[in-house]
């Protein structure tokens, strides 16, 4: 809460750098993203591939590895869902949006599934890994949009079946008029019930977490580490994949190149806000979701930039504060034990 | 005019709220003499000596060094004043060769800044002369015994000038033959007229080197001592404030089955080197095998072989007369509990279940049953005193006694016959040490194999019924432990002898 404000504060003086006024920026920023349905929904949807992504790094993290691939897990399992969509058009909904989602959660994972069982049987790095297969990704499903699966003129997939849409709230309930805002943000929900049961209440979640906290631990009291590593990063890729169903599925009803606008990348500053918590990390979605649709709304004003230049400034005091905190416990649990 | 080179007075040092660390202490080490300060752990002889060395600022109290008042703000300028510290865990450069850690962080710059190392090598080469420490400048420390290393940190520490020289726990890593060595250097120096203050709580060490000992328990300062004028059991009281009964008779149990059988074991370790050798030997039913060895010698590998985490390149092991399966139930009390024994994030009662969370006692494949896991923990920490007794303590927050009443508690009440303790009281204070002991004999009484590494050798020969000594990947002497003693063991583990194991 401190960073936010700390880091509306530091934004201000830039906006008051190009000569607007702060305070009108951030009333306009606010009352359209907070002040209707509308300006709310639009932040859902945008926090909804957020929430998925922050998961997948989250996750990932738990078993102390460091998935910077959410990216590309998001793209093949957004494909992977649109192809169900679209190949199986006959299917009724009650098959086919299971099946999509399923479609979804494994492609991300199997893509993850790459980087994990490198790093469990070679050891090779999984950062250096999941960003070289973000590359491969986007090439890979720009290649199957472009050349196996073309729609003349376009850039995105054939339509999916109508069977397979995730409806909008607004169709459903009347509210949220206008937004995009779906019934995948239920998916992105039950996600992170998903997360916080598996971590918290299961022999499988403790030998995650026991993994990432003390990997000589895990090792010394026989867990089998390599298949927790492949399994964890399996989930998180499967997280990640769910994603795509909020633009594919709830929204364009076809996938589009370059829809995922960065939300792998913005999961890892979504998890690391919310310190991997499941709780933390859908607030941490909303926060930025009302910053990237709120940079739509002050446009007029300012740059886009600005937005950008808050998200950064965000994160970096975040990282600071995190820090700071660690180093005060550190000393005081020193004080307290310090001795003989 | 006095002859004292430091004297503290009146020192208080509060942490936190309200914990005094030091309450009112007073010390005063004579120039020219070797003065041990000793205590359990948790007594105050670190944040004492931390005072004095500049790291902490006492919160009343002054310093004298050489009747002057001083108080130095940082280790740097207590360097500076005269005074040096090895700590318990060195500082070296591994990579690095003998003179440039020596000389790291005061280098002489000669011409252009250039280090000017033929200077320095010479004045090394003095001090070593002087002190009679004879080491090769040039090798590289990470490829030197630890002995050598302790040695390496005392130069450093004289290459700057020291005149008082204080060594926290300095034999705690050593063997008996590089603790003896250990001894004469310091000796050494006392003859030079350098003073030297020694934290310790080994009694029989401090008895036999010190000229002064100055006892701390709970902050205080409860002894003042002239060595020549004590013995063991006034140091022993003073340091725990109150007598020490010995450990529970040990009788010959009337179990012979045979629990752990090893034939004719070899093991890799991490490089893919044989680490152990053609090894066999049994552990029975109500025994208690103890394994001497200096540590390197292939102990690690053969302990991560038994409990399951290590593959056994050839030969047989057998549990209850069956091959040793990746997934039988052992107890393992590791040897370095904060890498492979705890998780400090965790609370208590979570560290109860590590490596047990799939015993259906405290888990469906689902779900963990945390009500059940919390009532056990509660009842462990009854029956194993662990303090503070609250199941939700961080396990980060529990001094290190408690921390390995916890890991015994739980390597302990497992269901299996198997017990393995690797230096099972290494860093514990006297009382949790003799409670570790007391529990490794209790199980042994029950009819179970302890199997027990230590480089404690004291240790071993009063809780084993047999010692086997490693050296170099290989037993070299298998002895009952009523008919050996230290000088005979020390001789083995150092390869100086061998003989065939027998049983």
């Amino acid at each position: 809460m401190i960073s936010v404000i700390t880091s509306l504060l530091i934004g201000a003086i830039f906006i008051a750098a190009i000569g607007q006024n702060p305070l009108e920026v951030y009333l306009q920023l606010f009352s359209q993203t907070l002040g209707n349905t509308y300006g709310i929904g639009q932040v859902l949807f945008k926090a909804t591939p957020l929430i998925l992504t922050g998961l997948s790094v989250a996750i990932a993290f738990k078993a102390g590895l460091f998935n910077i691939g959410a990216e590309g897990q998001l793209n093949i399992g957004a494909f992977a869902s649109a192809w169900v969509g679209f190949t199986f058009v006959t299917m009724p909904w009650y098959i086919l949006i299971p099946l999509s989602i399923l479609a979804g959660f494994i492609g991300g994972a199997l893509w993850a599934s790459i980087a994990g069982v490198l790093k469990a049987k070679f050891g090779s790095h999984e950062v250096i890994n999941t960003i070289m297969l973000n590359f491969i990704a986007l090439a890979l499903v720009s290649y199957l949009v472009n050349n196996i699966y073309p729609v003349p003129a376009t850039i995105h997939t054939p339509e999916i079946s109508p069977n397979a849409w995730l409806q909008r709230f607004d169709v459903l309930t009347g509210i949220f008029k206008g937004s995009p805002f779906n019934l995948s943000f239920l998916i992105a929900l039950a996600a992170c019930l998903l997360m916080y049961y598996l971590l918290w209440k299961t022999p499988l979640g403790y030998q995650i977490n026991t993994l990432g906290l003390n990997k000589g631990a895990a090792e010394y009291s026989k867990m089998n580490v390599k298949k927790l590593i492949m399994l964890s990063m399996a989930l998180a890729g499967g997280f990640a994949g769910l994603g795509g169903l909020n633009f594919v599925n709830g929204y364009k009803h076809y996938l589009e190149l370059g829809f995922s606008e960065n939300a792998g990348y913005i999961g890892i500053a979504v998890a690391l806000i919310a310190r991997n918590n499941p709780w933390g990390i859908i607030i941490a979605a909303i926060f930025f979701g009302i910053l990237e649709y709120g940079g739509l709304t002050i446009n007029t004003l300012v740059p886009k930039e600005i937005i950008t230049i808050l998200q950064a400034i965000v994160i970096l005091i975040m990282i600071s504060i995190n820090h700071f905190i660690a180093q005060s416990r550190y000393k005081k649990f020193n004080a307290g034990t310090a001795n003989g | 005019m006095d002859n004292y080179a430091v004297e503290m007075t009146g020192i208080t040092k509060i942490f936190g709220e309200g914990f005094k660390a030091n309450d009112n202490v007073n010390l005063r080490v004579k120039r020219g003499d070797i003065h041990a300060l000793v205590g359990e752990n948790g007594a105050g002889k670190s944040t004492l000596m931390n005072i004095l060395y500049g790291m902490y600022r006492p919160d009343s109290g002054y310093i004298k060094i050489n009747s002057a008042e001083k108080t130095f703000h940082s280790p740097s300028e207590a360097i500076s004043g005269g005074i040096g510290m090895v700590h318990q865990h060195f500082m070296l450069v591994e990579t690095l060769s003998v003179l440039e850690n020596i000389i790291l962080g005061d280098e002489p710059a000669g011409f252009a800044g250039i280090i000017d190392y033929n200077t320095c090598r010479k004045r090394i080469k003095e001090l070593a002369f002087v002190f009679r420490i004879d080491i090769d400048l040039d090798a590289k420390v990470g490829s030197l015994p630890v002995g050598i290393q302790q040695k390496i940190e005392i130069l450093k520490i004289l290459y700057r000038n020291a005149e008082i020289l204080i060594l926290d726990e300095p034999t705690a890593v050593l063997t008996p033959r590089e603790t003896e060595g250990l001894f004469k250097t310091l000796k050494e120096l006392r003859s030079e007229g350098k003073t030297i203050i020694l934290i310790s709580h080994k009694m029989s060490e401090v008895l036999s080197i010190s000229d002064r000992i100055t006892v701390l328990r709970r902050g205080k300062v409860t002894g003042d001592l002239h060595t020549a004028d004590t013995g063991k059991s006034e140091l022993g009281r003073l340091i725990v404030g109150e007598e020490i009964a010995d450990l529970s008779v040990k009788v010959k149990t009337p179990f012979e089955d045979t629990i752990l059988e090893v034939k004719n074991v070899s093991i890799k370790n991490d490089r893919k080197f044989l680490a152990i050798e053609d090894i066999s030997f049994l552990v029975q039913s109500g025994e208690i095998l103890g394994i001497a060895g200096v540590e390197g010698n292939g102990q690690t590998e053969l302990i991560e072989a038994l409990s399951g985490i290590r593959e056994i390149d050839s030969g047989t092991v057998l549990l209850n007369g069956k091959r040793l399966q990746q997934n039988d139930v052992i107890a393992h009390i590791p040897a370095d509990r904060h890498k492979h024994g705890i998780v400090k994030e965790y609370p208590l009662y979570m560290n109860i279940l590590l490596g047990r969370e799939s015993e259906s006692g405290f888990s469906t494949p689902y779900h963990l049953k945390q009500k059940e896991l919390i009532n056990y923990t509660d009842n462990l920490i009854k029956e194993f005193d662990i303090r503070p007794a609250d199941h939700g303590q961080l396990m980060g927050g529990l001094s290190g006694g408690n921390q390995q009443k916890a890991v015994a508690a739980r390597e302990l009440t497992k269901d299996t016959d198997l017990i393995i303790a690797s230096h099972p009281t290494r860093g514990l204070d006297i009382k949790a040490a003799k409670f570790v002991h007391e529990a490794l004999l209790s199980e042994r009484r029950k009819g179970k194999a302890v199997v027990l590494v230590s480089t404690d050798l004291s240790e071993l020969l009063m809780l084993s019924d047999r010692i086997a000594v490693m050296y170099n990947g290989t037993i070299t002497g298998m002895f009952k432990a009523v008919q050996t003693d230290e000088n005979e063991i020390g001789m083995y583990m150092t390869g100086m002898m061998a003989k065939d194991s027998k049983k």
